[in-house]
């Protein structure tokens, strides 16, 4: 009872900042329109953000082709709202407008992750039946194939990109499934299932040895690393209305790699703080964009060498909290007469 | 009959250049069992030099000297930057995880690809012709003195590289390094020598491989060390990675099958290819042709 109080808080706090930020609630109070968008994108970065660190930080594999998934959830759900858009619309006449909205992303996202996990599947069995880094050089490849052959595709729009997908994702959509990832993950790792990846992680050999299943942990976690990439993919479409495969480079997947990195594999506060710095930063240096990357190159080697382990390392926010609070109380405890 | 030679020539002199690009992941995957992301970035690197070299060395006629030069010049530059991106990024992580490892790699070849991209500026560039071209024809196939070129200096290569390795102290070191990096450093080899040396040589190569595919493909952009290292790559798994022969019939095998693939079925597979070719690798013989399966232990 206490997860579905927590949910419902959520989604009216979601709600009333969404009205405050468009200016639909408050007459005369909106932010502007840009500082949206970067809020909004940047909820977006933290869904990718922590779906990679699930199969990159937690499961100890390395994918290095998030942008591919990303742009098959983009395509797919894009496809299907765009095409099938106004038949859904007319089938769901009995609900009120906004419902009906929300009912045609939900079903776009669901065709996007579903595709985007099946993806992950071909993508993931000969790869990860393996020992060692053939995921990296595997996904790299699937980046780059999935985006040219998107590319060549007539009917969503092939080189001029895919336009005229409707609005249907906003800040609330965005921070809901931020949310909703970021509740997926957690609470993935924290199961028994979660401690088979860590422990593939930590020792692969040593997990086997103890009877996990490691192709098959392997598998499970990197299909929903994909899925929920290509949520995040299908929201991105919706939000800025138009996709082209140029926003699905691997530029992309390295970007989320940085994110994941600057704040720590295998913490999902962390990966939420990388990617809204990542955006930041993006944002602030605007003015010297071209040599944002070379910066952010350099500071992936230099994080290598002298902290490994990024901004949080594998701590999360709850534990951080706690570990204050148990400074303040005393460290035994104190006997009452 | 005629068609399939002609494109058995191009595919030779194509899978030529993949093989020299493929001994330098195969040797470093063999010392240091890395995918060395930044290996195509070097090779594009390889490719500038020649680039710049061959623009001083312009104005003279096209001359065998005028090539051995720029050979030689880009050789030599890239297996000085393969010796600092070892000394500088690789090894203070050598002792980390693998995956540090393989961060510091994408780090180093994203380095590679946006510096390179401020240096010698985003567009592609034509790379001049270097040496006096002239065409055969054998049987109705018609050679270019180009492809001659290709294929003879990397197979010259590739011999000197395997005398290297086979017949001096320094080769066989590099094969005990190669078999167990502890042990080596047991019997007294300077494993941190041989690593640098290692990655010398490979970044050699890669630059010789850069140099030729400016004669071949005269056109080369800051990112093209992507798709080149990815199908480099493909060709050492394919041939058994660490394996120093395999990576050559690796790379033969995969440049013979993408131009016969573009030639006979569409260009739109071009890239595809390889990557279709690395999933059956994996599939079916993940060890490679002439790699051995190697039981990990603890």
């Amino acid at each position: 009872m206490k997860g579905l109080a927590v949910a419902i808080l959520v989604v009216a706090v979601l709600f009333v900042l969404n009205g405050l930020f468009v200016g639909s609630l408050v007459p005369g109070v909106s932010i502007s329109p840009y500082i949206l968008q970067v809020i909004c994108l940047a909820g977006i970065n933290i869904i990718l953000a922590v779906s990679l660190n699930l199969i990159n930080g937690f499961t100890g594999q390395f994918s290095i082709g998030h942008a591919g998934f990303m742009a098959i959830g983009a395509y797919a759900s894009a496809f299907l709202t765009v095409t099938y858009g106004e038949r859904i619309r007319a089938g769901l006449g009995f609900l009120p407008p906004f419902a009906r909205d929300g009912a045609l992303l939900l079903a776009g996202l669901a065709v996007g992750g579903l595709l985007a996990a099946i993806a992950g599947f071909f993508v993931g069995v000969p790869s990860l039946r393996l020992r060692g880094d053939y995921l990296a050089i595997v996904t790299l490849g699937f980046g780059e194939i999935i985006r040219v052959w998107i590319l060549n595709i007539d009917a969503v729009g092939g080189a001029r990109g895919f336009s005229g997908i409707p609005k249907l994702a906003n800040f609330f959509w965005i921070y809901l499934f931020a949310a909703t990832s970021i509740v997926i993950v957690s609470r993935t790792v924290r199961s028994s299932f979660g401690r088979t990846l860590i422990a593939i992680r930590e020792d692969e050999i040593a997990a086997e040895a103890m009877g996990v299943d490691t192709t098959r942990s392997k598998v499970i976690s990197f299909v929903l690393s994909s899925a929920m990439a290509g949520v995040g993919g299908g929201l991105f479409g919706h939000y800025l209305m138009y996709v082209h495969t140029n926003s699905f480079t691997f530029i992309k997947s390295i970007e989320i790699i940085i994110m994941i990195v600057i704040g720590g594999l295998g913490s999902i506060t962390g990966s939420v703080v990388g990617a809204v710095l990542y955006i930041g930063l993006t944002e602030g240096l605007r003015e010297f964009a071209q040599y944002r990357m070379v910066l952010f190159s350099l500071l992936l080697i230099v994080i290598m060498i002298v902290r490994p382990g990024g901004l949080l390392g594998q701590r999360e926010i709850a534990s951080l909290l706690r570990r204050s609070r148990r400074m303040d109380a005393p460290t035994h405890p104190v006997i009452r007469a | 009959m005629s068609t399939f030679l002609q494109q058995l020539m191009n595919g030779l002199s194509l899978g030529s250049i993949y093989a020299l690009i493929a001994l330098g992941y195969t040797m470093v995957y063999g010392v240091l069992r890395l995918i060395n992301f930044a290996h195509g970035d070097v090779y594009m690197v390889g490719a500038y030099v020649g680039y710049y070299l061959s623009r001083k060395l312009q104005g003279k006629e096209p001359s065998l000297t005028a090539a051995f030069l720029v050979m030689v010049g880009a050789m030599l530059a890239c297996a000085v930057l393969g010796t600092i991106i070892e000394r500088l990024a690789y090894r203070p992580v050598r002792r980390a995880s693998r995956l540090t490892l393989l961060i510091t790699a994408i780090g180093v070849s994203l380095f590679l690809e946006n510096a390179g991209q401020l240096v010698f500026g985003p567009d592609p560039k034509f790379f001049p012709s270097l040496a006096p071209r002239t065409d055969f024809r054998v049987a109705g196939v018609r050679i270019t003195s180009e492809q001659l070129t290709v294929i003879g200096v990397s197979f010259l290569l590739m011999i000197l590289l395997r005398f290297f390795i086979q017949k001096t102290r320094t080769g066989k070191a590099m094969r005990a390094v190669s078999f167990n990096l502890d042990a080596a450093k047991l019997m007294g080899i300077s494993t941190d020598r041989i690593i640098a040396i290692t990655f010398a040589l490979g970044s050699a190569l890669a630059a010789a491989g850069g140099v030729l595919i400016g004669m071949q493909i005269p056109k080369i952009d800051p990112l093209m060390g992507i798709i080149y290292g990815l199908k480099a790559f493909v060709a050492a798994v394919l041939g058994g990675i660490g394996n120093v022969p395999g990576a050559v019939l690796g790379g033969l095998l995969i440049g013979t099958s993408e131009v016969m693939v573009v030639g006979y079925l569409s260009s739109t597979y071009r890239d595809a290819i390889a990557f279709g070719i690395l999933i059956l690798v994996l599939l079916l013989r993940p060890q490679g042709i002439l790699g051995r399966v190697q039981k990990e232990k603890v």
